[in-house]
């Protein structure tokens, strides 16, 4: 079996420990059997125990290993150890802009308490029918490309302005779920949810730069979502 | 004062609205003013001549107020962004609503002067 090695630099940090954090290098060899990168974080962690970074389900699913991979946020168990050029140490840190907890684990309070501030949860009054709340499938295929968020950070974790408003900007995973309520029509919510975003802060931080598009290991684009809220309270207002 | 995150001011829409449609207004009259000197207008006569007309200096009021206007949502935005304390940030929102109002009523009363 052919087997090579990678060079790491990842970012250490345990604050019962450290003064500050600091850059560890440190190699692993992978085999051809090893296809992602969290395939090489457990051979590290194998090496060096007190390592510590989430995952669960390493498919794409749980959304609790991502991380910032070479500059860019991301999840570790869908990105391909072939996309890492030879020669040139991969550099893990920690999601930007939330407090470290150790090493590549982050306090994602922060992050859900704005999920929860957006009543991520179907507000329908009239007494459920025997089976289910039926929708056209039109009505449901305004749902797709909302409902998928796995709720990994790493939009929100990537964008400028809810590095510097995390507890008054919801940022960009919250805003596309506060979407996916709004755009549902078995919801009776609607105007409810547009007061609570109609602030200088909670939706209108978003200066749509983008970056959150970029990082979504989901292919999701917060950004047209808050655009479409944008374009929702102007018809509302007008 | 108590030490809680507050949200809630209702005018982001306003603000958000408001800062598209001076852009546009911006926009527009940067244009009129490019065709305008490329038709000849260049020198203190011609410039006065085109000032001379009442859809002109309406026009350049327009302008005048949807730049200071534009100005103060962005400018403020930024204050409100870096600036945490409170007091601070009151004091400095409010140095620039005035310079803002300011230098609208002085570039006003130059081009009226035409
Ligand atoms: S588009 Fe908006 S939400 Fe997305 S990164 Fe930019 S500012 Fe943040
Ligand atoms: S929108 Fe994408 S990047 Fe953001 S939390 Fe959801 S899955 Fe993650
Ligand atoms: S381990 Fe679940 S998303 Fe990567």
């Amino acid at each position: 079996m052919t087997t090579r090695t990678l060079q790491f630099n990842i970012y250490r940090y345990d604050p019962d420990q450290d003064k500050k954090p600091w850059m560890q290098d440190i190699a692993v060899e992978v085999d051809s059997t090893d296809r992602k990168l969290l395939d090489a974080l457990v051979k590290l962690k194998a090496k060096d125990d007190a390592i510590a970074f989430r995952r669960s389900c390493r498919e794409g699913v749980c959304g609790s290993d991502a991380m910032n991979i070479n500059g860019k946020n991301g999840l570790a168990c869908l990105t391909d150890l072939s996309v890492f050029p030879a020669g040139k140490p991969i550099v893990l840190r920690p999601l930007p802009g939330l407090p470290v907890i150790r090493d590549l684990i982050v306090d994602m309070t922060q992050f859900f308490k704005q999920y929860h501030s957006i009543t991520p949860y179907l507000i329908n009054n009239e007494p459920p029918p025997e089976r289910e709340r039926l929708q056209s499938p039109e009505d449901r295929e305004e749902l797709d490309g909302l409902y998928e968020c796995i709720l990994c950070g790493c939009c929100s974790t990537a964008c400028p302005s809810f590095w510097w408003n995390p507890d008054k900007f919801v940022g960009p995973a919250g805003l596309l779920a506060a979407y996916r309520f709004i755009a549902d029509t078995r919801d009776q919510a609607t105007s409810a949810r547009l007061d609570n975003l109609e602030d200088p802060y909670r939706l209108f931080r978003c200066h749509t730069i983008m970056n959150c598009v970029d990082a979504c290991p989901r292919g999701l684009n917060p950004t047209l979502a808050i655009g479409k809220i944008k374009a929702m309270l102007v018809q509302r207002a007008i | 004062m108590l030490n809680r995150v507050v949200v809630g001011a209702h005018y982001g829409l306003k603000d958000w609205l408001a800062q598209r449609i001076t852009a546009l207004v911006m926009m527009l009259y940067t244009l009129f003013i490019a065709v305008a000197v490329l038709g000849g207008v260049h020198d203190f006569e011609s410039w006065r001549g085109l000032m001379a007309h009442g859809f002109v200096r309406f026009f350049s009021f327009l302008f005048i107020v949807s730049l200071c206007w534009h100005a103060w949502i962005g400018v403020r935005d930024i204050w409100m962004d870096y600036i945490k304390p409170v007091g601070i940030r009151l004091a400095l929102h409010s140095l620039t609503a005035l310079a803002l109002v300011g230098y609208a009523g002085w570039a006003i009363q130059v081009i009226w002067r035409l």
